[in-house]
């Protein structure tokens, strides 16, 4: 199959500097495992974020130089992380309130699937077999003030990651609010998909055709 | 006198029975109480539920309880992790058997057993498998799932500092399900790095008050160890 593609993906930097784009400053957010943690590195300089980690931490900061790590003080991600000036310790009971509170402003999260009305499949394929894992997902996703999802839009086999209804086990309802992918990012409302901006030289067309699914303006 | 110290582990665990449900804290290796673990494990307990957040790393620790077979049921937010190899051989075995709770309700479901609170409705969860047939809730326009406590019959834990009395702080992230777990435990033993006469701990920044906690140890300090990632290539 030939197909001419005239626009280019995102890379996994330029799409964490899009999300980075979005959080404004003073933002309480909370990075999720995987790509998420990449958009820390792309806060612009003069904005002040305060990263929150479920494990209770706020005002997370990045990982020490080698040779000072200390695994009393690790991300969600099990990674050696440091403190910054201001930051704070609590337990799992007040961090998780943080998020069910709606005291954090936004959350990034990564998705296997995301339907047009917002539900999220980020915490299992369903496999038969596979050992299930669900940490603090469905505790996120439901509880931020903005739920974001980064993403690559499509399958390695080329199959929309954005879908009417997702097929894999759901870790939230109606809670996605924006998709940053390589593509395009997108909004999720009630009535389906929105175009927020899409890759140079792809039309709304081309990536409805994509999708599979209207994408209104 | 009211004095919580333990001579030694062996005395602290004493008369944990066959069946109990044990909390343990810790996530990742942040705070997880090794040394009680141990001393579980030579303690003989058997048929035992475990509440941690994972479900062991490596082979030391809470993998070690779990490779004795003496773990019946496991309660936890996130298993599956790039060293938790004795827990994914048991279970696929069909040898443990494992609650999956999101981490947030595990937390909150131990918090409302320390706090003597019935039931709660809480909107994680809700429209998803691991809702199961829990009552739901519309409340204010917003869906619930009602969540019932995690009790235990002993919780181990690792803090900082401890007094005669029972108070604790912890050290940084290693704090974690530790005040909820201590909370939520008929008995609750706690291990420190320095135990300081009564009165020298600042009373404005105890964190779990001694009230929580029945029996305190001291172990030496070892350095935490990294364990649950992989590291980035």
């Amino acid at each position: 199959m030939t197909m001419t593609t005239t626009y280019q993906r995102r890379t996994k930097d330029q799409l964490a500097a899009r999300v980075a784009q979005d959080i404004f400053d003073g933002a309480v957010v909370n990075l999720g495992i995987g790509q998420p943690t990449l958009v820390a590195n792309h806060l612009p300089a003069g904005r002040e974020v305060i990263l929150h980690s479920e494990n209770g931490i706020l005002g997370m900061g990045p990982a020490p130089a080698e040779g000072l790590e200390d695994y009393d003080l690790i991300n969600a991600g099990k990674q050696p992380v440091t403190l910054l000036a201001g930051g704070a310790f609590f337990h799992h009971a007040d961090s998780f309130a943080m998020m069910r509170g709606g005291h954090l402003d936004i959350c990034v999260l990564g998705a296997f699937q995301v339907s047009a009305t917002g539900d999220l499949a980020n915490w299992s394929t369903g496999e038969p077999g596979a050992i299930p894992a669900v940490g603090g997902a469905m505790d996120l996703a439901v509880g931020a003030k903005q739920t974001w999802v980064m993403m690559d839009l499509l399958t390695k086999k080329g199959e929309s990651k954005v879908v009417a209804q997702c097929s894999y086990p759901l870790t939230g309802l109606g809670c996605v609010k924006r998709i940053y992918s390589d593509l395009a990012t997108l909004e999720c409302t009630p009535a389906g998909l929105r175009l927020v901006d899409s890759v140079e030289g792809l039309a709304r067309a081309e990536l409805e055709r994509l999708i599979g699914l209207p994408i209104a303006n | 006198m009211i004095d919580k110290i333990a001579p030694s582990i062996a005395d602290a665990l004493e008369g944990i029975q066959d069946g109990a449900t044990v909390l343990i804290g810790g996530f990742g290796t942040a705070g997880i109480p090794n040394e009680l673990i141990d001393g579980l494990i030579a303690q003989g307990a058997r048929d035992l539920t475990i509440v941690n957040n994972n479900a062991g790393n490596g082979e030391t620790g809470l993998a070690a309880l779990l490779a004795t077979g003496r773990v019946r049921k496991v309660i936890c937010s996130f298993p599956r992790q790039a060293d938790s190899q004795v827990f994914d051989g048991l279970y696929r075995a069909g040898k443990l058997e494992l609650e999956l709770v999101p981490q947030g309700n595990l937390a909150e479901r131990l918090r409302a057993a320390g706090a003597g609170i019935g039931a709660f409705f809480c909107p994680t969860g809700y429209g998803t498998e691991l809702a199961g047939d829990r009552e739901t809730r519309v409340i204010d326009g917003k869906a619930y799932v009602l969540e019932y406590p995690i009790r235990g019959d002993v919780a181990l834990i690792k803090a900082e500092q401890g007094d005669r009395w029972g108070n604790l702080v912890y050290r940084k992230a290693a704090r974690n399900f530790g005040p909820v777990m201590a909370m939520a435990a008929k008995r609750t033993v706690a291990t420190v790095h320095e135990i300081v006469e009564l009165g020298r701990m600042d009373p404005e920044a105890i964190v779990t008050p001694g009230i929580f906690v029945s029996r305190i140890v001291k172990v030496e300090r070892v350095a935490t160890q990294a364990g649950g990632f992989r590291k980035a290539a």
